[in-house]
């Protein structure tokens, strides 16, 4: 508990307001911030740059507009690969928001701590998997003619591995990968963050009268809500990165799945196969872009930079 | 989005198009700087790796550097995304590569303004005319651009019938010489021994070993810049029936040889198989693990009424060296050993391409030991019959088949009602490459 009162203490907003910032106080700080500063301008912000200029010329250097997005836009696989992102989108931050906030609040309130700390040890052991090797698993775990499961998938009516990886099956395949190795760590995360609600709130709550149901949904759930929006905003993020997933799995399906399925393979088969990097590089202004807005409008919505709300 | 075209169109921008290979001059080639003896770098796959090991070993003197990588296996682009980063780079290329006929189309050209073609036109002072005139008829035809050769066929992958002689023979089947003799045969199959399978539509390539054996327009360059892919023609139709209905009749599988976990469930159940040349070694000796002397072939089937015999193709590798060699000698002769010499070619995995190669690879006990029947005559004549059609794109012919066909075929479709979505994606794959398409 004295990791909760420390916590507690530099969150709260008295002391905030007191103390007076301090300023320009030698060169410690920058040289502290100057190795990370000269590696995101190297690799983070100066790729960023160079592809919004690919993504306005062409390949020889001459000015384009946005002759190159109207041309990956107009691009046949182009609709596909955002619908099929777009479905995976939906059904993995939804799944992600409710059963991760669901099963923290029933780690936090409906288990001894014993158990609870076990529990979320276990969830959280998919998550130390590298993306790569978690796709292995669910390789093996999906083809009926090896998986541990295979009754089941029989059961389902899937004989082989091509039927399991019928095209609609897809999103909800890529979920499952992403909830197994993403929730797990989540979960920690929102643990702490309930951890963080003072005792006494939920203890006037209880006096109140309300259950454990009502205390979640309103006074955990809201107490807790800038952390998943930032939990939302996260996964949103490396949703639209798919790439890694669909792209083992084309490859394991011996070409079944397509191989430009996401946005992200999309703009590989331009780089790498087309030799078109200009059209690679709209691809990846556009999924920035979409990145943006979404992180933009939730951010605002929730006020999630807001420190002094209360 | 045709506001947003004409309104950049207004402002004077350029165009998005990248630069089309054809509109980009193709200079005279320029060899690099030549040092003799320097090292040289070879590109193999697994399969390979073996031979240019033994060249090694023979020729001592020769410094060598070799990677194993994937050969573009199954589609794979790994060459190609590695040459246009190198183009970029403006270093780092090897010198000899192992590659399939895909890879020749984009080899040939530049992958951007200014960079030359990966691959040395071959004809030109480096190897002699009389090299190049000893390969099998037609098989250099997907080297060749521009009239220029631009690599030299490893191997060729005719295709032909297999066929499991024991089982016929104990059946008292006919080995069929017709199309329309193969689906009687099957669905007397299906009937008197179900389970049993005439052969399978399932894997990547079983479009090559079908549609490509029974003529059927779907990649055919009427121009090095048009494509033309017609699946409604007849002869796309009549195989796409026929099989539509060894299917329905259990005798001919969707999934494919070589899925997860056929061997082990159907392999031993494969009474026919429709298929390339290697089907014989890497099929039914190394997959299906069947018995020697139970695997005989047979030439490639015919129509009834008609006289052209054709047959399709399935892979077959071509060697190239790189433009950019420092050392063109030695990977040139390199290249040179590998495919015509008899001392690398008589025990080669694969059939070779070099005529007289191949009749050495054919003497070879060892190639043929495994079959119930001599199988030198069936090879001999499919090589001779590999349709000219179908043609060598700068995408792979396996992407739409793959990826729409086949999943089609799995949710139970039919492939007759299947061929419009095929013929759209081939057709779309083909103008996003830049090709003009007609369908007829």
């Amino acid at each position: 508990m004295t990791l909760l009162e420390t916590e507690r203490v530099t969150v709260s907003p008295v002391r905030r307001g007191t103390t007076p910032r301090r300023t320009g106080r030698g060169l410690a700080g920058y040289l502290f911030v100057a190795g990370y500063a000269v590696l995101l301008l190297a690799f983070g912000v100066f790729p960023t740059g160079y592809s919004f200029y690919l993504a306005l010329t062409n390949d020889r250097g001459q000015f384009t507009g946005l002759n190159q997005f109207v041309k990956v836009i107009q691009d046949y696989r182009f609709a596909p690969a955002f619908t099929h992102m777009l479905i995976y989108l939906v059904m993995w931050l939804v799944t992600l928001v409710v059963l991760v906030v669901l099963t923290a609040v029933i780690l936090r309130s409906r288990v001894r701590p014993g158990t609870s700390a076990l529990f979320r040890f276990l969830y959280y052991i998919p998550g130390a998997l590298a993306g790569v090797a978690s796709v292995l698993v669910w390789l093996f775990m999906l083809d009926p003619d090896v998986s541990p499961v295979s009754r089941l998938l029989t059961a389902m009516g899937f004989k082989t591995f091509a039927a399991v990886l019928a095209p609609g099956n897809l999103p909800l395949i890529l979920m499952l990968i992403a909830f197994w190795t993403g929730a797990g760590g989540w979960m920690v995360v929102m643990y702490g963050a309930l951890n963080n609600i003072p005792d006494e709130v939920i203890e006037a709550a209880r006096m109140d009268g309300a259950g454990p149901w009502r205390t979640a949904w309103h006074i955990q759930i809201p107490m807790i809500r800038q952390w998943i929006v930032y939990m939302t905003i996260m996964a949103f993020a490396t949703g639209t990165q798919l790439f890694v997933e669909p792209q083992l799995l084309q490859t394991a399906s011996l070409g079944r799945v397509s191989p430009t399925w996401s946005p992200n393979q999309l703009a590989y088969v331009y780089a790498f196969q087309q030799g078109d990097f200009n059209g690679a590089a709209a691809i990846a202004v556009v999924l920035l872009a979409v990145g943006l807005l979404a992180a933009g409008l939730l951010v605002a919505r929730s006020n999630l930079f807001k420190l002094d709300e209360k | 989005m045709l506001s947003l075209a004409t309104a950049a169109a207004l402002a004077g921008c350029a165009s998005a198009d990248t630069t089309t290979p054809s509109a980009s001059k193709q200079s005279a080639f320029k060899p690099a700087a030549q040092k003799a003896g320097s090292q040289i770098t070879v590109w193999a796959d697994s399969t390979r790796l073996p031979s240019v090991q033994a060249y090694q070993k023979s020729h001592p003197d020769v410094k060598m550097k070799i990677v194993t990588y994937d050969g573009g296996a199954d589609g794979s682009t790994y060459l190609q995304s590695k040459v246009q980063l190198f183009d970029r780079t403006g270093s780092g290329w090897p010198d000899v590569v192992f590659g399939n006929p895909t890879d020749v189309t984009w080899a040939s050209e530049a992958t951007k303004p200014g960079a030359q073609p990966f691959a040395a036109p071959l004809d030109e002072k480096l190897v002699p005319q009389s090299t190049l005139d000893g390969f099998a008829k037609g098989s250099l035809t997907p080297c060749q651009f521009n009239g220029h050769t631009y690599c030299m066929r490893n191997d060729i992958a005719q295709v032909l019938l297999w066929y499991n002689k024991s089982l016929m023979d104990k059946w008292g089947y006919k080995v069929p010489a017709t199309w329309q003799e193969y689906e009687a045969l099957g669905k007397k199959v299906a009937k008197e021994h179900p389970g049993y399978l005439v052969g399978s539509v399932g894997d990547t390539n079983s479009h090559e070993s079908y549609f490509w054996s029974g003529q059927c327009p779907a990649f055919n360059l009427v121009k090095p810049d048009t494509l033309r892919t017609d699946l409604a023609d007849p002869k796309c139709t009549r195989m796409a029936t026929l099989l539509d209905n060894l299917i329905s009749a259990k005798a001919i599988a969707t999934q494919g040889f070589f899925s997860q976990g056929f061997a082990k469930n159907s392999g031993s159940k494969v009474l026919m198989a429709y298929g390339p040349s290697w089907y014989g070694q890497y099929l039914f000796k190394a997959g299906f693990k069947t018995p020697a002397k139970q695997i005989a072939a047979a030439p490639p089937l015919t129509w009834q009424g008609e006289s052209t015999a054709a047959t399709g193709n399935v892979g077959g590798g071509v060697w190239m060296v790189s433009s950019h060699s420092a050392n063109l000698k030695a990977s040139t002769d390199l290249a040179t050993w590998l495919t015509t010499s008899d001392e690398n070619q008589a025990t080669a995995p694969t059939y070779p391409a070099y005529t007289q190669a191949a009749k050495t690879w054919l003497a070879n006990p060892a190639n043929k030991d495994y079959f119930a029947n001599d199988v030198s005559g069936p090879f001999e004549q499919a090589a001779n019959e590999v349709w000219t059609g179908w043609s060598n794109t700068r995408f792979s012919d396996a992407t739409a088949w793959s990826s729409v066909v086949l999943p089609a075929l799995t949710a139970g479709k039919s492939l007759t009602s299947t061929l419009p979505a095929w013929q759209q994606e081939i057709a779309n794959e083909a103008k996003s490459q830049g090709y003009k398409v007609v369908d007829q």
